[in-house]
């Protein structure tokens, strides 16, 4: 069985990364152990939990289900490079008035998701956002308030849509 | 790093994937949106020697009418086809079921072709393709050949492909005009595989009278399964209550479901009855859409 390194190249959060790597290397794997990006988290490692959702070349995809070198010259956007330096995301700012988290496991999967949803939706109904969070496991909130904050996620992106 | 070590090919066109096929094809999978494959393979279920990734074969991501069938290529995505006026257009029935099938983040990446190669008898793509008599383009090295899907779908997890051939498109016929369809599952969860659901087409003629109905059935065995006896029925009867309650009992009466730890066989073979009424009912109450 070939333990052959192969080459790939990934722009994560804008900056370009070079690196060799075994094709059965997951990008979750990628992300925390050769880059150090440690926010996007891994808890069932088959596609069920949410927690390693990372924006891929812009759409919403499971980290623990990509293999890295198959997604050789992609751009990735984890949970560390939806601010960039500046102050939180309005969704993250959402999350953390609405007090959406207690461990904070889950949250970087609940972002990506809810970045990629209002982005579509920017005017969602409960049931909507329900449903567009159905396949994010949390431990911890019982949900209700990770709601209240998507929602209030959608105003804050809203009123920054009207003022830009 | 969970899944065993694999020799990696991303070959750039369907023929260079043919001839890997043609070598490696008794050790290979395919590896096109990973969606089902890569837990599979992160569980060790599987462990394929050789991955074949399909995923730069730019060739096979369409979704295209060639006269009065809509041709979809093995990288055609969930996600794409759901977005497709085209499809909207022309294959309401597959518009209808696409949201059922998985979340948003796995049709971002999980194709049609794949859904309908993995042949999970809980899918949904898998029984609207049998009510929809789609056809099924299997390519080699050696040449192609065209199933339905009938012959396609053997059973549970197994379909009918060699292993040095692959899935390249799958062929769906355009809706009659006047069609109506129904697409109806019950799931435990608003996500994640249903407990069962059913496909159904229905086409009426000018004075309102049933034309032809098609129904397919998922958590109904091994495979989809067409259900003949109820489809005999309406097109014998028509849609009158009567009928249409029979056509339940025939459906449930034919299927033969598994148990497992979301539903007993009979609650599955019940539900299958219950929901081939429904939709026999939504269809004949639906105007011409
Ligand atoms: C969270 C989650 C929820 C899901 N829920 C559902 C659901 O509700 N309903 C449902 O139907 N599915 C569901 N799935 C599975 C579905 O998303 C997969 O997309 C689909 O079953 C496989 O498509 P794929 O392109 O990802 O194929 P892959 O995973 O790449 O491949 C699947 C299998 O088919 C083979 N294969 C793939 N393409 C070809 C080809 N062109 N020719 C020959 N063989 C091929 C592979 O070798 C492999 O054995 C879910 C998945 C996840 C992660
Ligand atoms: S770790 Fe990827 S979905 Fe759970
Ligand atoms: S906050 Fe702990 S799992 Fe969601």
């Amino acid at each position: 069985m070939s333990r052959a390194r192969v080459t790939v190249r990934l722009t994560v959060n804008g900056r370009a990364y070079v690196r060799e790597v075994e094709p059965r290397y997951l990008l979750a794997d990628f992300l925390r152990h050769e880059l150090g990006l440690t926010g996007t988290h891994i808890g069932c490692e088959h596609g069920v939990c949410g927690a390693c959702t990372v924006l891929i070349d812009g759409k919403t995809g499971r980290s623990c289900l990509q293999f890295a070198a198959a997604l050789d010259g992609a751009s990735i956007t984890t949970v560390e490079g939806i601010a960039g330096e500046g102050p939180l995301h309005p969704v993250q700012e959402a999350f953390h008035e609405a007090h959406a988290l207690q461990c904070g496991y889950c949250t970087p999967g609940f972002l990506m998701t809810t970045i990629e949803f209002l982005a579509a939706n920017p005017d969602p109904t409960r049931d909507q956002i329900r449903q567009a969070l159905t396949n994010n496991m949390c431990r911890c909130t019982g949900y209700l308030n990770i709601i209240e904050a998507v929602e209030d996620a959608a105003r804050r992106l809203r009123a920054q849509e009207g003022g830009a | 790093m969970k899944p065993a070590a694999f020799a990696y090919h991303r070959p750039a066109s369907l023929e260079e994937a043919l001839s890997l096929l043609a070598v490696h094809g008794a050790e290979a999978r395919v590896l096109s949106g990973g969606q089902s494959l890569v837990p599979l393979m992160n569980m060790r279920i599987l462990s394929p020697a050789v991955l074949i990734d399909i995923n730069r074969c730019r060739e096979l991501a369409y979704i295209r009418r060639e006269g009065g069938m809509i041709a979809c290529g093995a990288l055609a995505r969930q996600g794409e086809a759901e977005a497709s006026g085209l499809v909207a257009a022309t294959l309401p029935l597959l518009a209808s079921a696409l949201p059922h099938v998985g979340v948003r983040a796995s049709r971002n990446f999980g194709t049609l072709c794949g859904s309908l190669a993995h042949a999970d008898p809980l899918a949904e793509l898998p029984s609207v393709a049998a009510a929809l008599e789609a056809r099924f383009v299997i390519a080699s090295a050696r040449g192609r050949r065209e199933v339905g899907a009938e012959a396609f779908f053997v059973s549970a997890l197994t379909n009918c492909i060699e292993p040095d051939e692959m899935l390249a498109e799958v062929r769906f016929p355009v809706a009659a005009a006047g069609a109506r369809t129904a697409f109806l599952e019950v799931a435990n969860r608003g996500h994640g595989f249903a407990v069962a659901g059913v496909a159904a087409t229905l086409e009426v003629d000018a004075a309102g009278r049933c034309a032809g109905v098609r129904l397919a059935a998922m958590g109904a065995g091994d495979t989809t399964v067409r259900l003949a006896a109820a489809e005999a029925l309406i097109e014998d009867e028509g849609l009158s209550a009567a009928a249409i309650a029979a056509a339940g009992e025939a459906a449930r009466a034919a299927v033969e479901p598994t148990a497992d730890v979301h539903a007993s066989a009979e609650y599955r073979a019940g539900l299958i009855g219950v929901l081939v009424g429904r939709a026999l009912r939504a269809m004949a109450a639906a105007g011409p859409r």
